[in-house]
């Protein structure tokens, strides 16, 4: 098993450095001139190309990667060029923003997607199934940011009922950093009032992302619980009159998780994908959010180094994914 | 046709198929549904946002223009859109994916080596990085999208052709000297199809998605086009009061995604009867 990670790990490590070559080839190739924007419009030819040796961006593209990356094996992400921050404790502010909006999706969507799933199997072709599918269905069709326009439409402007925007109200000081989540920190540090403050910022923006993978999640479970409830072990265990719950919880959904949590793994990707959309409606103050201003601001190095770290938590979550799966099936853990 | 016929016994699917034909329709005839189109183009000051009503189904924009023709207006984008990065995603993808699936090698290993990169990271953050190097507009964004979406046909391709590869009549074919080109384009590409086709279908619903998260973020398409993305970027502006501007290109997108998921949901039940919706 741990063999078995730590090859996973090495493996990583070519797809994350072709990754970061890409982006840093696509970037060089960017009409956006970094030296240009930060030396402004009136700046004189020789003004630009001074900024541009600052930048170290006047040499070849493959001596500038060499420095980069080793740069960045170093923990060094470079200067952002158009705030003047160190990229990487920017990232470092920000990243546990977006790991907690994640966690608590993956979390809602793992929760209510078995529970929809194997409820909707156990009462199969009744109405509650057909709306489970409906609503399924449907969920994977909405655009994640309008789902979250009309969240904030119904429950903070019209309802009143939750926040509109960001991870605390203006003015509520942040509780100590311990693990960057608030939930966490918050009551670690037994601050109940920013515990209930960020429960009720990150309900919206974690439903939004969550919808998609409540969806996915639902129908996987479904069609496995309803497979496993055919099998010849569970009609043994109905005709030695085990009670319905008995077989359900301990035998039928062991043995049914196994496609969703590949699903939960597979979502991650999305829901990050999702997070960038939603958390620039929430002003979530995320990488995701992040990565779209470096985006239209052509900070090169805040790209950079945002598309390196989604692709490492990216690559991470798929290892931890077949790990689970060790856990939830023996004889996958066998081949490991 | 028989593999047809129990497609149409599929009723949700029949929706989604009625549903897309009815899009296609008024994507290529827009007038079907809106008699003045002009409008929809033209706005007039004095009727800025009004509610949806009689004279204005959906009600009326920041400009005056009648939203239900810019909805209506906006499919044919929507459209046209998805079906050019799906099919130039095929185009680059489908090949890829046979190549390196029928050979062994370097050549194969780079290929699937460079999917892994481009597979490395959501779809929407390569996309957009594109689509900003590119420059605004909706050439851009498909541009974009097509680049960051063939490695999931070269991977689906990929492990089907494996599949293909061992089985006893491609050995055959290679005993009676046909060339490798026949044997991919002919015997393969045949047997690796079905799933390639439902991987158009929900790629299609997946890429209007995106491309609205494109539009929606300013990257995409640029006034005064139509597009259902940037039309809710910029009904977002005149929230609550103004809720339909923002609420019916939302709608708009969850219809024709929907259309596209549930044909793509029954043509797999057709492939793959394991996940049988309705068992």
């Amino acid at each position: 098993m741990l063999r078995f990670i730590i090859i996973r790990l090495l493996l990583l490590i070519p797809v994350l450095l072709g990754l970061l070559l890409m982006t840093f080839v696509l970037l060089g190739l960017a009409e956006g001139d970094p030296a240009a924007a930060i030396a402004g419009d009136n700046a004189t030819p020789e003004q630009i190309q001074r900024i541009r040796e600052e930048l170290g961006i006047d040499k070849p593209v493959i001596a500038q990667f060499g420095a980069y990356v080793v740069n960045v094996v170093q923990g060094d992400f470079g200067v952002s060029a158009y705030s003047n921050r160190a990229v990487g404790a920017d990232i470092a502010q920000r990243l546990p923003a977006t790991l907690e909006l994640t966690f608590v999706s993956l979390l809602i969507a793992a929760v209510l997607g078995i529970g929809f799933g194997t409820l909707a199997a156990l009462w199969r072709n009744s109405v509650f199934d057909y709306l489970v599918r409906i609503v399924s269905v449907a969920g994977l069709a909405m655009a994640s940011f309008w789902i979250a326009i009309m969240l904030q439409l119904l429950f903070s402007m019209q309802l009143d009922l939750l926040p509109l925007r960001g991870r605390l109200p203006s003015g509520m000081e942040a509780p100590a950093v311990l693990t960057g989540s608030y939930l966490l920190d918050s009551l670690l540090t037994g601050r109940i009032d920013a515990f209930v403050q960020s429960l009720r910022h990150i309900l919206l923006p974690a439903l939004t992302i969550s919808l998609g993978g409540i969806a996915t999640i639902a129908r996987f479970t479904r069609s496995a619980v309803v497979t496993t409830l055919q099998t010849e072990y569970t009609t043994y265990e109905e005709a030695a009159g085990f009670p319905r719950r008995r077989i359900v919880f301990p035998y039928a959904l062991r043995n049914s998780l196994v496609t969703p949590v590949t699903q939960i793994g597979l979502l991650f990707g999305a829901f990050i994908s999702s997070a960038v959309a939603v958390e620039a409606v929430f002003d979530w103050p995320g990488i995701g959010s992040y990565l779209v201003q470096a985006i239209f601001n052509s900070d090169f190095q805040a790209v950079l180094a945002v598309t390196l770290v989604i692709g490492a938590v990216y690559g991470l979550v798929n290892i931890a994914v077949d790990l689970a799966h060790a856990l939830l099936d023996r004889r996958v853990a066998e081949r490991l | 046709m028989l593999i047809f016929r129990k497609l149409l016994q599929d009723v949700p699917a029949v929706i989604g198929l009625l549903i897309l034909i009815f899009a296609t329709l008024i994507a290529i005839f827009p007038e079907l549904l809106v008699d003045n189109l002009v409008a929809a183009n033209r706005g007039n000051i004095l009727l800025r946002l009004q509610p949806p009503g009689v004279d204005h189904w959906f009600g009326t924009d920041d400009l005056g223009r009648d939203l239900f023709a810019r909805v209506v207006l906006g499919t044919r984008s929507a459209i046209i859109m998805a079906v050019v990065v799906v099919l130039a995603a095929m185009v680059i993808g489908v090949p890829l994916g046979l190549v390196a699936g029928y050979f062994d090698g370097v050549v194969s290993g780079f290929i699937m080596r460079v999917t892994d990169v481009v597979l490395a990271v959501p779809q929407l953050i390569l996309a957009i990085a594109i689509a900003q190097i590119l420059g605004k507009g909706q050439e851009s964004a498909m541009i974009a999208l097509a680049a960051t979406y063939w490695p999931f046909f070269t991977r689906t391709v990929y492990s089907e052709a494996r599949r293909v590869r061992s089985q006893l009549f491609i050995e055959a074919l290679e005993g009676l000297g046909a060339s490798r080109f026949r044997i991919m384009a002919f015997h393969i590409l045949p047997n690796v199809a079905a799933p390639v086709l439902i991987r158009a279908t929900v790629g299609m619903g997946f890429t209007i998605l995106t491309a609205a998260v494109l539009g929606f973020l300013g990257v995409g398409a640029t006034p005064p086009s139509p597009d259902w993305g940037l039309a809710i970027s910029e009904g977002r502006k005149y929230l609550p009061e103004f809720w339909w501007y923002a609420t019916f290109p939302g709608l708009a997108i969850l219809l024709l995604v929907l259309g596209f998921n549930l044909l793509g949901d029954g043509l797999r039940d057709l492939v793959d009867p394991k996940l049988r919706r309705s068992r």
